[in-house]
């Protein structure tokens, strides 16, 4: 358990959801969410399968359109804060025969700065090098995307996320399918993201990990079920709440 | 006429230099165009949009009932467009999968496109002649305008390939995140399209509606398995394409006039099937050898590492043992032991091998994970 006291009381909302609804057709698969996420917390978004959680996310970035609600940035509307929101998607969502190198990829997280037309240059590619260094896959940098293991494909993704530099990061099942050894380092990158008062967002399925890797939590099924400090509300009756009767996981061993 | 005659008359006569130069330029833009159409698994794309543009060909051609190749070709992107944006249409819209959207449009507007063409033809119309080509293409009734009109199009294709560039790769690899940087994905995506639609028009008129999307993905094909990179890749596929133009005009004119669109077609298919042939990287007689490799290399040290479990049950790991005890082993062969000793793994006398330290070294660190993973 991280015992540490985590400095929410600041106050400041980071991101803040309006009565969203998303449906892909006649049923909805996200339903009158309203969600506040504070600054600088690590929080975990949880649920079963076909919850709506990388729906939830996926409205809040835009790229799907909500039939209705509102997503706010630090209190302004998300379309004028873009820069300060990364976006991991899922790993599985790409090509990763693309012909394109592991270097390459991680400057991609360069162009929103750079806006239309613009090359990256210098400055670009010392920011995805450093990126690599803290993912530790600055070694692969000239790999062909398809050559790199599952867990060094998530590490590139995480590395293009952290180039943007953001304040707010939003992940999109980050452990999926990566060894215990990936899973420990992007964990502690993304603590090191909370250290640096940045807020991070993670679909997560690991229950047992919830409480041991973040500090904030949002329960999840079409509609929200709770949200807040994992020590006050992940417990058997919301844990229950989301999941149904039939879940048998014991949050405590 | 022979190949050295040939190569004369190309810098003499005007109708094959006129030939030869659309048909390389329109192998290179095909082949550009091409690399993206096949990147994005939109390969089919092709096929759809180049059928689909027969109705605009008839049509423009019974409005106006004259054959002016510019006017056909208006009305064949007219229709091209038509059936790519209702393609599209057809796949957010309703629950059917993007390959049966493509058979659906092509299928049709192809059928349509047929019932009109025999349609013009049984009219006393003596303009109607040839229309047909558009079938199949003829590449001999390129005139001097029509070449200009590519070298037009190639020229701004470039220009917005090479200003779009970085917009373009990102969209082609990761289409959500890119939208999340703050791009307007639906403009990329509608430049990348009209272009190809572009460049398929360009083309009816040589290689023709059920040859073409062929252009788009030979070129392409065969160039992705000589390089990781997409500009290396767009390149190499623009060069292939130029190439499969111009030799497959060489090929039809210097053998009695054969059809050069499919002349082209099968330049195209051989530099694919060279490219997936003999490609370093990826082409499966480099794959096969360094398959065998593997296998010997594994015998190997199969070998080694049998002689290894031996040599470590003594005090002295150099003790010698005889040969014979090696030969019920599967991967011990003359020539395995032979190369260990090559290696200086062993070294052998009369009948008797001995294991050398560097090869008890080596054998005790084979295939430990720790020392092949640098993470």
């Amino acid at each position: 358990m991280d015992k540490k006291k985590i400095p929410v009381s600041a106050g400041r909302i980071a991101v803040k959801v309006d009565d969203l609804t998303v449906a892909y057709n006649y049923k909805p698969v996200l339903w009158d969410i309203d969600l506040e996420i504070p600054e600088g917390v690590l929080m975990a978004i949880v649920g079963p399968n076909g919850a709506g959680k990388s729906t939830l996310i996926k409205s809040i970035l835009g790229i799907l359109k909500p039939i209705a609600g509102s997503v706010s940035i630090y209190n302004q509307p998300y379309e004028k804060q873009r820069s300060l929101v990364a976006y991991v998607p899922q790993k599985g969502s790409v090509d990763w025969d693309f012909p394109t190198t592991a270097l390459d990829v991680v400057m991609m997280g360069t162009y929103g700065s750079l806006g239309w037309i613009k090359r990256p240059g210098q400055k670009e590619k010392k920011a995805a090098l450093e990126a690599l260094e803290k993912v530790g896959m600055l070694p692969f940098k000239g790999r062909q995307i398809s050559q790199l293991s599952g867990g060094q494909q998530q590490r590139i993704f995480l590395a293009r996320a952290l180039v943007q530099n953001a304040s707010i990061y939003f992940m999109d099942e980050p452990f999926q399918g990566v060894d215990a050894t990936t899973e420990i380092a992007i964990i502690n990158i993304l603590k090191e993201l909370r250290k640096a008062g940045k807020t991070v967002i993670v679909v997560h399925h690991d229950l047992q990990t919830v409480p041991e890797y973040f500090d904030w939590v949002t329960f999840l099924n079409v509609k929200k079920i709770a949200t807040g400090p994992v020590k006050d509300i992940f417990n058997d009756d919301n844990l229950t709440k989301t999941y149904g009767i039939n879940y048998k996981v014991s949050i405590q061993e | 006429m022979d190949v050295t005659e040939y190569i004369k008359l190309v810098f003499t006569d005007y109708t094959l230099r006129t030939i030869t130069l659309g048909t390389a330029i329109l192998g290179a833009v095909c082949g550009m165009l091409g690399s993206f159409a096949v990147l994005r698994k939109q390969s089919l794309l092709g096929d759809a949009i180049s059928h689909a543009a027969l109705p605009g060909i008839t049509i423009a051609f019974l409005i106006t009932g004259a054959k002016d190749s510019n006017i056909l070709l208006l009305g064949a992107l007219l229709s091209g467009l038509v059936g790519t944006f209702w393609i599209r249409g057809i796949i957010s819209k309703t629950h059917l999968k993007s390959d049966t959207a493509l058979g659906l449009i092509l299928s049709l507007f192809f059928g349509f496109g047929m019932l009109l063409l025999t349609f013009i033809q049984k009219q006393p119309n003596a303009n109607q002649a040839g229309l047909d080509k558009y079938l199949f293409g003829q590449a001999a009734t390129l005139v001097e305008s029509d070449v200009w009109l590519m070298a037009i199009v190639t020229s701004i294709c470039l220009f917005v390939l090479l200003l779009f560039w970085k917009e373009f790769k990102i969209l082609l690899f990761d289409a959500d995140y890119t939208k999340t940087l703050g791009f307007n994905t639906k403009f990329i995506d509608i430049l990348i399209t009209t272009f190809i639609v572009l460049a398929i028009v360009l083309g009816l008129q040589t290689v023709g509606v059920v040859l073409m999307s062929a252009m788009l993905l030979a070129p392409a094909a065969a160039a992705r398995q000589w390089t990781n990179r997409l500009g290396t890749m767009v390149i190499i596929a623009a060069l292939f394409g130029a190439f499969s133009g111009v030799f497959g005009t060489a090929i039809s004119a210097s053998q009695n006039n054969l059809s050069t669109g499919p002349v082209i077609v099968i330049v195209a298919g051989f530099f694919v099937l060279i490219s997936f042939i003999f490609s370093p990287s990826r082409g499966l007689l480099f794959k096969q050898i360094r398959f065998i490799k593997n296998r010997r290399d594994l015998q190997l040290h199969k070998t080694l590492s049998f002689m290894y479990h031996i040599a470590e049950t003594h005090e002295d790991i150099t003790h010698p043992h005889t040969i014979k005890i090696l030969n019920n082993f599967q991967g011990y062969t003359k020539g395995t032991l032979q190369k260990l000793a090559d290696k200086h793994y062993v070294t052998l006398s009369d009948g008797n091998w001995s294991l050398t330290e560097e090869g008890f070294k080596t054998a005790s660190n084979l295939y430990n994970q720790q020392n092949d993973n640098n993470e």
